[in-house]
C-alpha cells in the first residue's frame, strides 16, 4: 500500500519538500535575492517543459512552436490583468487570469492543431515552428487599446490613434508594461503540481491510454476503432494549455514584455526541447527535474563571468552523454548492478 | 526501484541547489540585503566604499553595448579611486550580464543587490530598464540607465538617465532636418521588432508631419528579416527619396549602405545614436558611409582634452575605440559622484536614503562631460543638453 503511495505520488511530496525548504529559507532570510528570484522562472519552465513533453513524449509529434503558446498566454493573461487591474482584487484577477490565458492557448492550439496534425514527423515540426515564428511576429507588430470609442487594433502606428484617456494594452515592439507582479514561487509550484497531476492522470485514463497507441502504432490503433484525429487533438490542445498557464507565470513575473523575440521565438522553443530530451522523452518527472537544472545553470555560473555561456554549452553536451550514450548508460547499469551486489553482501554480513 | 533513483538524484540535486543558494548568501558581505526587502535593503559596506553596479548585454547579439557600459563605468570608477575617491570614499565597481533579456537582466540586478550594490548604473537596454526599474523602485534603488532610451525607462522618480529619450531622438532629427533644409522628400526605413526603433519613428513620424516634411515611404523590417533591404530602398527610390532616415542599429544601417550602393542610389543618409559604431563594421568599406549624418552625444575622434584622455585610457584598458554607451555610463559615474558631493552622502546610509539624496542632488548638479559640456537634469529623470549632430566626412566624425 505504502509502495504503490511511495510510487504515485512520490514525486509530488518531493516537490512539496523543495517548496516548503525555500520557502523557510527564504522566510528565514537565508537564500540571496538572487536565487529566490530564480524560483518563479524555475516552476514555470518546468510547466512549459511538461507542456511539451505531452506533446512530444505522449503524443510522440515533435513540436518546436511551443513558446509561441506560452507567449499567447503570457499575453492574454497580462492584457486580462491590465484591464481589470483597478476592478478586481488581487487574487481573483490573478486567478481569472489564468483561465483566460489557459484558454486562450487551448483555443489557439486547437485552431493550429487542425492544420498540423494531419502531417507527421518532420513536416509537423517545421510547420509547429511556423506557427510559433508567426504568433510572435504579429504579437510584435500589432497596437491594440481601448477608450471611450472602443476597441483599436492596428497593424500601423501611424493610423493608431487612441484618445488621452485610453489604455495602450500592446504597443507593437514597445510590448506589454504594466503586468502586475502576482506570480510567486508558491503560486507557481501550486500550477505545477496541478499540471503534473493532469497529465499523470491523462497518461493512466482511458484517453490517455489510446494516445499512446496512437504514438506507438497509429495504423493498429486506427485498426481497433481509436478516433486518430479526435484524440491527437486532444493530447495536443492539452498541450497548448499547459504552456499558456506557464505563459501567465512568466508575464506576470516579468511585468516588462518588450523585445519578446528574446523569449518567444524559436530558440525557446528549442530550450524547451531540451529540457524535455535531457529530462528523458516520456518523462514528465524528468522534464520538471531537467527544466529546472537547466534554467539554474547558467545563473549559478555568473562567478565564471563572461565564460559561462561557453561552459554551459559544455555542460549541455555532457550532461546529455551521461544521460542518454548507451555506452554510458551501459557503464552506469554495470556500476548500478555492481553497488547492489555489494550492498546486499555487505547487508548479508552485518 | 527506478522511482527510487529518481528520487535520490532528485534529493541530491535538489541538496546541491540549496547549498549554492546558501553559499551565495554567505559569501555576501551584507546580510540585511538578502532577507526580505521589509530590513531595509542593503545596510552599510564595510570598508567605507559605495558600491555601484553596472548592468548590460556582455554575451551574445548586444554584447558590444554591454561590455561599453561596464567597461566605460570601470574606467570612471578606477579613475575617480585613483584621485582620492569621492569625499574620500572609495568607489566598488561590479558588472553584471543579463544577455539582452528582460529576464535575465532581473536576476542580474539580484545578483548585485546580493553583493550589496547601493547605485545602479544600468541596464544597458530599453526593455531590461523597464524591468529592472519596477524592482529598483520597490527596493528604493537608484537608477541611472546610461542608454536606455525608452519613455517608461525613467517613469518611476528614482530612475534617470543620461542619454536622449526615443521621441526626443526622433523630434529632434526631424527638427534638425527642416531647420537646415537638408533633403525634400523622405524615406524611413526602421526596425518594426525593436522598440528603440520604432519608438524613434513613431515621434519622428509625428513632428515630420508638424514639420510639413514629406515622407514618401516608411517601410519595416523585423529581427528576423534584417539582411535583404532591397525592398525598402526600391520603394525609397521610386518614391524619389533624397534623405532616408535610418533610426536603427549600426549593423543594419552598414547593410543599407552597401545594398543602396549596389543599385545606385545615392541619398542622403540619418542616422541616430544606434548609427554610432558605423565606422568600426568589419568587412565593410567604410567610404560608403561618406556624407552619412548622425545625431550621437559622443565622438571619439573630438580633440578636447576630456575625450582624447578617455579614448586613450580605454584603449589602453580595453582593446577597443569606445562608443557611445561607454561615454554615456563614464559621465553617469561622474554625474553620481557629483551628486554624492552635493548632499554629502556616505556610505554607511541604507541604501533608500542613498537613493533619496541623489533624488534630490540629480536636479541640482550640472557636470561637464564627454556627452555634452553642461549636462544637467529634471527630476524627472530626463536630461537636458544639447543635441549634437555629426557628419561623417573621410572616415571621421565632423560636428555639424
Amino acid at each position: 500500500m505504502l509502495k504503490t503511495i511511495g510510487k504515485k505520488y512520490g514525486f509530488y511530496i518531493v516537490i512539496v519538500l523543495f517548496w516548503l525548504l525555500m520557502t523557510l529559507l527564504g522566510n528565514a532570510g537565508m537564500l540571496t535575492s538572487h536565487f529566490s528570484s530564480l524560483l518563479v522562472p524555475m516552476t514555470y519552465y518546468a510547466i512549459a517543459a511538461v507542456a511539451l513533453n505531452l506533446c512530444v513524449g505522449i503524443l510522440g509529434e515533435l513540436s518546436i512552436g511551443h513558446a509561441g503558446f506560452m507567449c499567447i498566454g503570457a499575453f492574454s493573461g497580462a492584457i486580462f490583468s491590465l484591464l481589470t487591474k483597478e476592478v478586481l482584487p488581487g487574487g481573483l484577477r490573478f486567478f481569472l487570469a489564468f483561465v483566460v490565458g489557459i484558454a486562450f492557448a487551448a483555443l489557439f492550439g486547437f485552431l493550429i492543431g487542425i492544420p498540423v496534425l494531419r502531417l507527421k514527423g518532420d513536416y509537423l515540426a517545421i510547420v509547429t515552428l511556423a506557427f510559433g515564428e508567426i504568433i510572435k511576429n504579429v504579437l510584435q507588430a500589432v497596437y491594440l487599446g481601448v477608450d471611450a470609442q472602443g476597441v483599436h487594433l492596428s497593424l500601423d502606428m501611424t493610423t493608431f490613434r487612441m484618445e488621452p484617456d485610453g489604455l495602450t494594452l500592446i504597443k507593437g515592439a514597445q510590448g506589454v508594461s504594466g503586468t502586475p507582479r502576482n506570480s510567486s514561487f508558491t503560486v507557481g509550484i501550486i500550477v505545477l503540481l496541478l499540471t503534473l497531476f493532469l497529465v499523470h492522470h491523462l497518461m493512466d485514463s482511458r484517453d490517455g491510454r489510446a494516445i499512446m497507441a496512437i504514438r506507438d502504432n497509429r495504423i493498429a490503433a486506427e485498426a481497433t476503432g481509436i478516433h486518430v484525429t479526435r484524440y491527437k487533438m486532444l493530447a495536443f490542445t492539452i498541450s497548448a494549455a499547459i504552456a499558456g498557464a506557464a505563459g501567465v507565470l512568466f508575464s506576470h513575473n516579468v511585468t516588462t514584455m518588450t523585445n519578446i523575440s528574446n523569449y518567444f521565438n524559436y530558440n525557446a522553443s528549442i530550450m524547451l526541447l531540451v529540457y524535455v530530451v535531457l529530462g528523458g522523452i516520456g518523462n514528465i518527472n524528468g522534464s520538471v527535474i531537467a527544466a529546472m537544472i537547466l534554467y539554474l545553470l547558467p545563473e549559478l555560473m555568473r562567478g565564471l563571468n563572461r565564460y559561462r555561456m561557453l561552459i554551459y554549452a559544455i555542460v549541455l553536451i555532457l550532461m546529455m552523454l551521461v544521460n542518454w550514450a548507451p555506452g554510458v548508460q551501459e557503464r552506469r547499469r554495470r556500476l548500478k548492478a555492481f553497488l547492489k551486489t555489494r550492498l546486499t553482501r555487505a547487508g548479508k554480513e552485518a | 526501484m527506478k522511482k527510487r533513483v529518481l528520487a535520490m538524484i532528485l534529493t541530491t540535486a535538489l541538496s546541491a541547489l540549496t547549498l549554492a543558494g546558501c553559499g551565495g548568501g554567505g559569501s555576501s558581505t551584507t546580510g540585511g540585503s538578502a532577507a526580505p526587502a521589509t530590513s531595509g535593503g542593503g545596510t552599510a559596506a564595510a570598508g567605507g566604499s559605495f558600491k555601484i553596479g553596472a548592468i548590460g548585454p556582455m554575451t551574445g547579439d548586444g554584447a558590444a553595448y554591454g561590455l561599453a557600459v561596464v567597461n566605460g563605468s570601470k574606467l570612471a570608477v578606477d579613475e575617480i579611486n585613483a584621485a582620492g575617491g569621492v569625499n574620500g570614499f572609495m568607489l566598488e565597481h561590479k558588472g553584471e550580464d543579463d544577455e539582452l533579456n528582460n529576464e535575465k537582466s532581473m536576476n542580474a540586478y539580484n545578483t548585485l543587490k546580493d553583493w550589496g550594490m547601493q547605485i545602479l548604473v544600468g541596464p544597458t537596454t530599453s526593455g531590461c530598464t523597464i524591468a529592472v526599474s519596477d524592482l529598483a523602485h520597490e527596493d528604493s534603488m537608484f537608477l541611472l540607465t546610461p542608454s536606455g532610451t525608452a519613455v517608461d525607462c525613467v517613469k518611476y522618480d528614482n530612475a534617470f538617465r543620461v542619454c536622449f529619450s526615443d521621441p526626443a531622438q526622433g523630434t529632434e532629427s526631424a527638427k534638425y532636418m527642416a531647420e537646415k533644409g537638408i533633403g525634400s522628400k523622405y524615406a524611413v526605413i526602421y526596425d518594426s521588432s525593436d522598440p528603440y526603433s520604432s519608438g524613434i519613428y513613431e515621434s519622428f513620424n509625428a513632428e515630420a508631419a508638424a514639420q510639413g516634411l514629406e515622407i514618401v515611404s516608411a517601410e519595416a523590417f523585423t529581427s528576423d528579416s534584417n539582411k535583404d533591404f532591397s525592398v525598402q530602398l526600391q520603394k525609397a527610390k521610386e518614391g524619389g527619396a533624397d534623405l532616408v532616415f535610418l533610426p536603427i542599429y549600426y549593423n543594419q544601417a552598414s547593410l543599407i549602405l552597401k545594398q543602396a550602393a549596389d543599385m545606385d542610389y545615392h541619398p542622403v543618409f540619418f542616422g541616430c545614436d544606434g548609427m554610432d559604431g558605423i565606422l568600426t563594421v568589419e568587412n565593410f568599406d567604410t567610404s560608403l558611409t561618406e556624407g552619412l549624418i548622425l545625431m550621437t552625444p559622443f565622438s571619439a575622434d573630438a580633440t578636447d582634452d576630456l575625450t582624447v584622455n578617455f579614448v586613450k585610457k580605454y584603449q589602453e584598458q580595453f582593446g577597443e575605440v569606445p562608443n557611445q554607451f561607454a561615454a554615456d555610463a563614464y559621465d553617469g559615474v561622474y554625474a553620481i559622484k557629483a551628486a554624492i558631493e552635493k548632499k554629502n552622502l556616505t556610505p554607511d546610509m541604507s541604501t533608500e536614503k542613498i537613493c533619496k539624496g541623489l533624488m534630490e542632488a540629480f536636479p541640482e548638479i550640472t557636470i561637464s562631460g564627454l556627452t555634452s559640456s553642461s549636462l544637467s537634469w529634471d527630476a524627472s529623470g530626463e536630461p537636458n543638453k544639447e543635441p549634437r549632430i555629426f557628419a561623417i566626412e573621410g572616415g571621421k566624425y565632423i560636428v555639424q
